[in-house]
């Protein structure tokens, strides 16, 4: 049975004086399921959802939500719920008073799953938002986000300032309740690692354009590093798409765009070279990024741990 | 427990397979919700389902409408037959690889393996 997309863009184009930030992206994104919207910073993320948010409008194209453009058409509006990375709440607003305005706007939302965030992050809903630290602000977001039970929910990096504890029961609750409540989660991160295993489909954008669109599962070991003596890794390799080159003396270590069977693991196995899986992070990275920049990326994402 | 090998359905119908073939979930025993997979594994609920389909699909698990899923009668039996028939390829294979590769002949392979079992 066919479903009503809930996402739908065409062509969509965005130019910032001479920087596009978006180039000819056309998306069409499924209800019920669980988006990444991946890409490095100033690759057109946040415009893309601020368009499809209606916060912003495109130079060229069309955006559909549920069929309708979302630009200051108010029902599509009530659907969507938007959590920025930096999100700005009214200054002199309490906590709880933030959850509020968000319960009179959405009509799903749930308040007893709001309080059960509050208690699992901790969070003083007394204390003015101005005070809060950033982890503090930052699970205000997540927590409407997630309570508003919206149609359409967009986390745009909703971790900053998050420890890693914190991060964990975002995680673990976004799974739990999407399961009970299946809805349409775009997710934009840069810690792709940690969220690989919720993600049902990936979409990667780099400068302004769709470089991936596909389901994760597909993307799972689409691509295998073999390591070993350079003249047969290069014997076994073949003609086989090249996403990444290390070379250490006579060793090299190459990742390769290839489903390799069992018949050809054997026969890397006799070679004597050594077979590792590729991350989603490490595709995404290798497969998205050409040469010198996407070298630059996996080291800034090494030096980070 | 996951890792980026290969699909995660995969990786679940195999840890499923596993427990079938330990006992852990017995025949006719109920084997816990898609949504209980994901939030175990923390992964995403359609991929749970996707594992657990293909199990069904095998026949080693069967559905009971509005209840649940179930370990079919048999299935153990079944999912050994078809180990032992990977076995030889799997892990006899590179043992004796391994054993050519260090100069160890199939009498001190044997007499290792002895040794090894009764340890």
């Amino acid at each position: 049975m066919p479903r009503t997309t809930a996402i739908a863009t065409r062509e969509l184009s965005k130019t910032y004086k001479d920087v596009k930030a978006l180039d000819n992206v056309t998306l069409d994104l499924e209800p019920d399921r669980i988006y990444g919207l991946l890409g490095r910073n100033g690759a057109g993320k946040t415009t893309l959802m601020s368009i499809l948010t209606g916060q912003n409008y495109a130079d060229q194209g069309t955006a559909e939500i549920f069929g309708h453009a979302p630009f200051e058409h108010d029902p599509t509006l009530s659907r969507i719920c938007f959590i920025r990375e930096s999100q700005k709440y009214p200054d002199d607003f309490k906590v709880h008073q933030a959850f509020e305005s968000a319960a009179l706007f959405f009509e799903n939302w749930d308040d007893d799953l709001a309080q059960e965030l509050v208690e699992a992050f901790a969070l003083p809903i007394k204390r003015r938002i101005k005070k809060l630290s950033r982890g503090q602000l930052s699970a205000v977001g997540v927590i409407i986000g997630m309570a508003s039970r919206a149609d359409i929910t967009f986390f745009d990096e909703p971790y900053l300032g998050l420890d890693a504890v914190a991060r964990q029961i975002f995680y673990d609750r976004l799974v739990e309740d999407f399961a009970e409540y299946p809805r349409t989660i775009v997710l934009s991160s840069h810690l792709i690692d940690e969220v690989a295993n919720l993600l049902e489909h990936v979409i990667v954008i780099d400068k302004g354009q769709i470089v991936i669109d596909s389901d994760a599962e597909e993307l799972r070991g689409t691509a295998v590093t073999v390591t070993g003596d350079t003249a047969k890794v290069q014997e076994f390799i073949g003609t086989a798409q090249v996403l990444h080159r290390d070379a250490l003396g006579a060793l090299a270590s190459v990742t390769i765009k290839a489903k390799l069977d069992a018949d050809q693991r054997e026969q890397a196995k006799l070679m004597g070279l050594d077979l590792s899986p590729v991350s989603l992070q490490q595709l995404v990275v290798r497969s998205a990024l050409s040469g010198s920049t996407a070298q630059r990326t996996e080291e800034r994402t090494e030096a980070r741990k | 427990m996951i890792d980026d090998s290969k699909p995660i359905f995969m990786q679940i119908a195999e840890l499923i397979e596993n427990d079938i073939i330990s006992g852990v979930l017995a025949e006719e025993a109920q084997v816990p919700s898609t949504n209980e997979f994901a939030a175990f594994y923390r992964i995403n609920p359609a991929t749970a389902a996707k594992g657990i389909n293909r199990l069904v699909e095998d026949g080693l698990l069967y559905k009971k409408r509005g209840i649940g899923m179930f370990v079919t009668k048999g299935a153990p039996q079944r999912l050994r037959a078809q180990r032992r028939e990977k076995f030889q390829q799997q892990f006899i294979a590179p043992l004796t690889a391994e054993a050519s590769k260090l100069g160890i002949g199939v009498d001190e392979l044997v007499a290792m393996i002895k040794t090894g079992s009764e340890s």
